[in-house]
């Protein structure tokens, strides 16, 4: 399958500030990608990138346009939700829903009308009326019924509790994934997604540091927990964290020989958050 | 079109307020209080305790042909007057509505729900634009049309409670030809106030925060300067061209100001005045003067930078 995103060179400053110093990537269609990284590391500046909200140097074509010059055409197939708080707090429900339904082509009411059947918004209600989690409800209703090649995530689920964020992204792999889509999706709750995601990319002072996917992931990264008589050796090979609990120390290696790690000690696969705090060490030192 | 429409209807919905609710309780008031006053007087005659200034029935007997065309032309200047004060009030909610049409949603960040939709910047800004242009006038001047109906309703009804027929008042009057020529003053207008419209549109889409204080305190700051330079003896521009031509930025979207500035109304109304002043020949007439088309250059400059901004202001 074609690339649904293509960045080459992708760079933006505001200023002196650089978010995004010369970025390329791929992310082809039919996977879900999580966009990972440390406050200001410039995701939310890639994603408005690929949404055409900003502008920006280097090429980037999404769905094969570019969203500087057709963010027009690009938005009838690309769907976003930014955060929680977007939907216009004046509106009713049902306004949003006629409104969206009469300005998307590609809309459809039933499947939107179904699933806040499941929730408790009420047509009559207006949003500023609706729980933080109930706005997101109603924007996961009006995005799954949007059959859109691309959907964009920016922090979906900041400030809810935890019912609704599961919920959030089960609804998004049961209801709404399929091999026509593709989802992009950035978090600070990182192990509330590792399990949805195929792909995975780390992003840290405008650039990406790590772009795999999540097999690829899992053979690269090992974490391995050590004997204290081991752990120098295990040092040795020069681990890319360390850390201590119950008095077995725990390494984390990238890119070496699993067989030569069994020997030193229990061998699994470390989650995606332990990955991101090792990868990340320093960034705001 | 199907789109356009829709985001016409999305103002409507997100403005109903202003657009609706204050013209419909402005006139409610005058009604209301047109109601007391005639209330009070049948009160006081009833007491008979108060010497009245006249006597209705009296009044009517002795009313001859000219009276009645002067009673006629009465209740047309009342027309106007109904209309008018529905203006003051259109004027202020447009200058709010328009200020806050492409910032209210930066603010509150919701426009990044307008722009995950297929809807492309220039439509939204000509929405709010027409929405100021023609929407809120004519809504306002429906509301102004049906209340001087009741108004007039009223009257005629206290007279007959007191045997005397207003019908051949009302029928000296003009309600229709009145009507017409206040509805054509809305297009008119339009183009009249599109700098003002620009003007205001562009704060909301361009700054950071405080619309309001850049579109006033631009002009106020530009007058001041250009006096100053003047008191200097330096070049500056004549002050009265200037005050009227940033007069009009700011306040071009008052309903009537293209009348009221090809110099009608100045001097108060007289006898049949009205009717003549609003004629369509001196209404559409305003189209024939250049200050009209440079005017509409301006706003449509203002709104095309207003676009822009919509388009690439990033607030993050």
């Amino acid at each position: 399958m074609s690339a649904v995103i293509k960045a080459s060179g992708l760079s933006k400053r505001y200023g002196k500030t650089v978010a995004l110093d010369g970025v390329d990537f791929e992310i082809e269609g039919g996977r879900i990608v999580g966009l990972i990284g440390p406050n200001g590391a410039g995701k939310t500046t890639a994603l408005k990138a690929i949404l055409g909200l900003t502008d920006f140097q280097g090429e980037l074509s999404v769905l094969g346009l570019d969203p500087r010059r057709q963010r027009h055409e690009l938005m009838q197939q690309v769907c976003f939700i930014a955060d929680v708080a977007v939907l216009p707090r004046w509106m009713r429900v049902a306004q949003v829903i006629d409104f969206v339904g009469a300005v998307h082509p590609r809309f459809d009411r039933a499947k939107c009308e179904r699933f806040l059947a499941r929730t408790k918004v009420q047509m009559r209600q207006r949003v500023k009326e609706l729980s933080k989690g109930m706005i997101v409800q109603l924007h996961l209703a009006l995005v799954m019924a949007i059959d859109a090649r691309l959907l964009v995530l920016d922090e979906p689920t900041l400030g809810l509790d935890i019912l609704y964020r599961k919920s959030f992204y089960q609804s998004l792999l049961e209801d709404y994934f399929d091999e026509q889509k593709t989802i992009l999706v950035t978090t600070h709750q990182v192990e509330e997604i590792e399990h949805i995601l195929t792909d995975l990319m780390f992003i840290r002072d405008g650039k990406i540091v790590l772009d795999a996917d999540m097999d690829a992931v899992g053979e690269r990264f090992v974490e391995v927990m050590v004997n204290a008589e081991h752990a120098d050796s295990a040092r040795a090979l020069n681990p890319l964290d360390e850390r201590q609990i119950f008095g077995k120390n725990i390494f984390l290696f990238d890119g070496v020989e699993r067989a030569r790690l069994e020997t030193l000690g229990e061998v699994r696969r470390p989650s995606v958050a332990d990955l991101f705090v090792a990868t990340m060490k320093g960034t705001y030192a | 079109m199907k789109t356009f429409t829709w985001l016409l209807k999305r103002e409507y919905w997100e403005h109903r307020g202003g657009f609706l609710w204050a013209p419909v309780w402005t006139t409610c008031a005058i009604l209301i209080l047109t109601v007391m006053g005639i209330v009070t007087t049948e009160v006081f005659r009833i007491r008979g305790n108060v010497q009245m200034f006249f006597n209705l029935g009296r009044l009517h007997s002795e009313m001859d042909a000219g009276d009645i065309a002067r009673a006629g032309l009465t209740l047309d200047y009342g027309q106007l007057v109904l209309t008018s004060v529905l203006a003051v009030v259109l004027f202020f909610v447009l200058f709010f509505y328009l200020l806050g049409a492409l910032y209210d949603d930066r603010r509150d960040r919701s426009v990044l729900f307008w722009k995950s939709l297929p809807i492309s910047d220039t439509a939204t800004v000509l929405s709010k634009t027409v929405t100021a242009m023609l929407m809120a006038p004519l809504i306002a001047l429906a509301v102004a049309t049906v209340g001087y109906l009741a108004l007039l309703t009223l009257v005629t009804l206290w007279s007959a409670l007191h045997g005397v027929n207003a019908l051949p008042v009302i029928a000296a009057a003009h309600p229709l030809g009145m009507a017409w020529r206040l509805l054509l003053t809305v297009p008119v207008d339009a183009l009249w106030a599109l700098p003002c419209i620009g003007w205001l549109l562009f704060w909301s889409s361009s700054v950071r925060s405080k619309p309001f204080l850049w579109a006033v305190l631009v002009p106020v700051v530009a007058i001041t300067l250009n006096a100053w330079f003047g008191a200097m003896g330096l070049p500056h521009i004549d002050s009265s061209t200037m005050t009227s031509n940033v007069g009009r930025l700011l306040l071009g979207i008052a309903p009537g100001a293209a009348w009221q500035a090809q110099g009608f109304g100045h001097h108060g109304f007289h006898d049949g005045d009205i009717m003549e002043q609003l004629a369509p020949s001196n209404v559409l007439g305003t189209l024939a003067t250049p200050e009209m088309w440079i005017g509409v250059a301006v706003g449509a400059a203002l709104i095309g930078a207003a676009i822009w901004f919509r388009r690439w202001r990033d607030d993050s």
